[in-house]
Formats: C-alpha cells, structure tokens, sequence
C-alpha cells in the first residue's frame, strides 16, 4: 500500500520535472514556442533559426545546470542531515557553501601571486573546481571535528555559522588588496548563476555530480543505520568513520563542484530535502534519495523559471530567489514541525 | 553442565588515562549462560558502563579477555558482532520520521543486502519481534509519539529483531513508573525463557532485581560477585552496595531501609 502511494508520488514529480524542464527552455525574454522546444531538442529545426540557436546554446545549458545543481545540492543537504542528527544542516547553513566560496576567491583573487602557467591552470575551470571541493571538504571535516566535542545540535548549527563569518572575513581581506577586475569577476561568481555555462565546463559537473550521487547510493544503508544514532549504527554493524568519511566526500564533491560553477546557491540544500521528507512520510533513504533527487531537479527549475522577470529582459540572480522562498519555508518547518526538532 | 555464552579470563577493567591507569576492578569473573535473565546493579559512578562496555567489546580490558562464542569479543568484525550482540542504550534518538516498523526493522542491517531491502523472512522476523514484546499495534506509530514504556518496549523489540544470542541493557527502568518496571522485568524475564537468549541489563532497581532475575553481578568498590539473589542475600553481597552506614539491607524482607530517620 505505502509502495504503491510511493510509486505513484514519484511518477507525478519525475512528470513535473519534465514539464518545468520544457518550461524552462520556452520561458526567458524571448518566449519560443513548447512545440518549437521539441522540436529543437529532438534535433530538428525550430521555425526560427535564432530560437535553434538561443536553445542549443543558451536555454538548454542552462536548464541542465539548473538540473544538476538542484539534484547535487539537495541531495548533500540530506546527507547531511542525517549525518550531524540536525534538520536544519546543508550546505550553505553549515558554511560548506563559504568554505568553497573562500577556495574559489583565493584563486580568482590571488591567481596574481602564483607563477605564470599554475596561474593559467588555476583559474581554469578545473582549478576552481578543486579549490572550491577542497574549502567545502576542510570546512565540513572542522565542523565535523567540533560536532565530537559538542552534542548539542543547535551548537554545530552556531559553530557553521561563525565558519561561515570567519570565511566571508577573509573573502572581504582578500577584495580589498585585488583588482577591481578580479573583483568584478568574484562578486560575479558570488551571485550565482545557471547560464553562460560552456558544454565543457557542464561535462565537467555532470561527471561530479554523478560521482556524488553514485557515492551517495552507497551510503544509503549507512544513512538509515544513522537514524538511530552513532552507537546503535555501530552496534549494526556499520564502519562508523568509514561511513562518515564516504559520507564527506559524498557531500564535499556535490557541494564544492556545484558551487564553482553556479556560485553559491542558498537554501536548496536545507529545504529540499524536507519536502521530500513531508511528501513521502518516510525517513527511509532509499525513497527519500529518488524523492530528493526530483524534488531538487524541480526546485531549482523552478526558481530558474522565476528568474526571468516576465514581460522584460532582465533575470534576477538565482541566489535572490531561492533565498526569497526557503528563508519562509525553514521558518515554516520551524513553526510546524516544532516536535521533531526536539 | 552446557558452556557459557560469554565469560572472562583473569579480567581487569578500568580506562587508561593520560598518566596513569585507572583500574576499577580486576580478577572479574563473569559467566553469561544461554537463557538467563542477569542484572548488574551497583552505585552510580563505580564503574557499570565501563564493565558493560568491555563486556560488549567496545571497550578494551586492562588485561585479560573477554570470550564470547568462543572468541575474544574485541576480535570480532563489526559485521559479525552485530550478529552476535544486540543493544538497548539509554540514548535519546536522532529527529526523524521513522515509524515503530521502521525502527524495528533497522535491527536487520546485519542480514540485509547493500541498500537494506528487506526480505520476506526478515518481515517476518521483525513482525515476531513486534509481537513478543506486545508492540504490534504501535507499528504504524511515529517513535515521537511513543511514552516512554512503549519506547522502551519498541527498542527492545528492534534488539529481538536483530536476532542475537546476546542482549544488553543499559538500565532500561529508568524514566519508567513502578507498573512499567514491573512489565518491562516481566517481558525480560519471558524473553529469556522463552526465546532462550542471554539477556543482561544494569538497574538501580535493585529490590525488583532481586526478585526477578536468574542471576545477578553485584559491583562493589573494587570488587565484582556474580551469583545468584539468594547467595548474593546470603552472603551479605547488597549491605555493602552504598557506601553509607544509614542505608541498610533487610535480609528477610529483601529490601532496603533506612535507619536514623
């Protein structure tokens, strides 16, 4: 009975992330036809040249990314729930998003002190994406350092937040002795962004994504043993440093790639991962993996519709809107859910 | 006579600290038999848990060994052991959403496949589980939403559900009013009879203890007797058990009371 509810809950949301994707690639300041989309994307040829090209080489890269980093983002926010037993953890509460922010300005703002080709390879999209997985993995393993130490759970919620202020200090130290060209360049990787992703650079965070998640299904054993706390997990048999180190990786990875290229985006990782939890009932992970994983997809598409102010040119930064709806929703859970918070 | 579960070799216990080590009792000898209810009692702070802890492996002994199944309990694999030992910890749980058949039904990761697909005899286990400790109504349940007798009864039937020969309690009364202790010794005592596993568990309710259990490890300052209630009784085991001259045991009534009052 509860499979079947399941089955059907995750045929209507896999339909709506279709349907938001079409969406997505119709929407924008220049509105193209839904049939045309099909058209274009199934390797035809849209009724207007210009429309080909603003799909292939704009919409389409763009939707993808909003894919991947509703799907990455989600998913390493309910790793880390489970994971530190708090349901207000993900990446951006707990200053992972920072820590990556703080790996990618010492290398857009201090490129200048590395020596000639380092430089060059540094500021290449693999470079930022190394630096950017490394500061959210140092962050994650010193905020899982302290969460030895501290039990309590609003706590490491506090100790995420002062890592976050820490990051954002050295951020601002580092602006004021760059150039204004590598400040512009920073400020505008910090406000997040879907598009002006080439097909390399979505290649590359497809293959991270997908290693995450891959890692991620592992893990999804592990996970459920956690819900019951460190010892009992440990008393079913779990690798208990193992598993949480598989777990860190997991998220640093999802986290850190996704952040390289779209920036730092708030809130999916805290909210989604609830929505899932709501719809489905559950806390089993093997439903709430799938069911976070479309959830993220539509979210974030979504939002990405929402973007583009209609009737006009202009798009709002991505970050603005998934603040603008998950700040109102943790409040809500907050209100609602009070008991389980506990 | 059939061989013990679990016994232990020329036992030190205790925990090293950074200059010195600390030894809270050595020449502990301890014999667990299939099929007995054992309590441990003792005052708070003299050393239960540490001797829990060795005993379940997670912690090691200053010498000697501890033999379960024929093996010192420290070499077995976590996978292993989680076959062999079940706990019920006083703990709180994590947030989250986990229904009582949910819970029930993590006690049987040691048995299921990489994702933890549950199979239909591992069904059927935690359904037998649910039903030896009465808890089958509550299945659909939140574990939020339990009391704290039924919580207690839930997580015991997840430790059932693990399918161990050995079950350890870390004082399982305590939050719970005298007819929920009585039930919870009661429901002990039929499992271990019923099922035939060894189950031990510490408590401070030593009177119900006394009347209840097979066997019982009384742990003094610096000393650990393991007998059954009448010898302990007999041998004066529980006048020593606080260390404070007001509180006294009566051996005819099997309790204690207390003088200058």
């Amino acid at each position: 009975m509860p499979d079947q509810k399941n089955s059907s809950f995750f045929l209507l949301l896999s339909l709506l992330a279709v349907l938001l994707f079409v969406l997505d690639l119709a929407y924008g300041p220049v509105s193209i036809p839904v049939e045309d989309v099909f058209r274009s994307i199934s390797g035809g040829k849209a009724s207007k040249e210009t429309w080909d090209y603003i799909i292939v080489n704009y919409r389409l890269p763009k939707a993808i990314t909003a894919v991947l980093t509703g799907i990455g983002l989600a998913v390493s926010g309910l790793l880390m729930q489970t994971l530190f037993r708090n349901p207000l953890a993900g990446p951006d509460v707990l200053g992972l998003s920072s820590g990556s922010s703080l790996g990618v300005a010492f290398v857009v703002m201090g490129a200048g002190l590395i020596p000639g080709i380092l430089s060059v390879w540094m500021l290449s999209s693999y470079g930022i994406i190394l630096a950017s997985c490394f500061g959210s993995f140092l962050v994650l393993l010193a905020i899982l350092a302290v969460s030895r130490r501290l039990r309590d759970t609003m706590a490491i919620l506090i100790v995420g937040l002062m890592f976050a202020s820490f990051a954002s200090a050295i951020v601002s130290i580092l602006t004021y002795f760059s150039t204004a060209e590598q400040l512009q360049k920073f400020t505008f990787w910090a406000m997040g962004n879907l598009g002006n992703l080439s097909w390399l650079s979505i290649t590359i965070l497809a293959v991270c994504i997908s290693t995450g998640l891959a890692i991620a299904v592992l893990c999804i054993k592990p996970l459920d043993a956690l819900l019951l706390g460190e010892n009992y997990a440990k008393s079913l048999g779990l690798h208990y440093k193992r598993a949480q180190f598989t777990i860190i990786i997991a998220t640093s990875l999802l986290t850190g790639s996704i952040t390289a290229f779209a920036g730092p985006v708030a809130f999916v990782g805290l909210v989604v991962p609830h929505m899932a939890k709501l719809l489905f009932r559950t806390s089993d992970h093997k439903v709430l993996f799938f069911a976070t994983v479309l959830f993220g997809a539509i979210i974030v598409l979504l939002c990405d519709i929402l973007c583009q102010f209609p009737g006009s040119d202009v798009t709002l930064p991505i970050n603005a809107i998934t603040s603008l709806i998950g700040a109102p929703v943790v409040i809500w859970l907050l209100m609602r859910k009070r008991k389980t918070f506990d | 006579m059939e061989k013990p579960l679990l016994f232990t070799r020329d036992l030190s216990i205790g925990y090293p600290t950074k200059k010195q080590v600390s030894v809270i009792a050595s020449d502990v000898s301890i014999s667990l038999r299939m099929g007995k209810l054992i309590s441990l009692i003792g005052a708070n702070g003299i050393g239960k848990s540490t001797l829990l802890r060795t005993l379940t492996g997670i912690q090691k002994p200053i010498s000697g060994e501890v033999m379960l199944n024929g093996r010192i309990v420290s070499d077995y694999p976590p996978s292993q052991m989680s076959q062999k030992l079940a706990l019920v910890l006083t703990e709180k749980l994590p947030p989250s959403n986990l229904t009582v058949f949910e819970l029930v039904s993590l006690g049987r990761q040691p048995y299921t496949n990489w994702v933890g697909k549950l199979t239909a005899d591992d069904i059927a286990k935690v359904n037998q589980a649910l039903h030896l400790t009465a808890t089958t109504h509550l299945s659909a349940k939140r574990h939020f939403q339990l009391s704290d007798g039924q919580l207690q009864n839930v997580l015991i039937a997840r430790a059932l559900a693990q399918d161990t020969p050995f079950i350890v309690l870390d004082e399982p009364t305590t939050h719970l009013d005298l007819q929920h202790k009585a039930a919870l010794f009661r429901l002990l005592r039929t499992l271990s009879s019923e099922t035939g596993k060894c189950i031990l568990f510490s408590t401070h309710d030593v009177e119900m203890a006394i009347q209840l259990s097979d066997e019982m490890i009384v742990m003094n300052r610096g000393n650990v007797i393991q007998d059954t209630p009448e010898n302990l009784i007999k041998m004066g085991a529980f006048d020593r058990l606080f260390d404070d001259e007001t509180i006294v045991f009566d051996k005819q009534k099997q309790r204690f009371v207390f003088r200058g009052f």
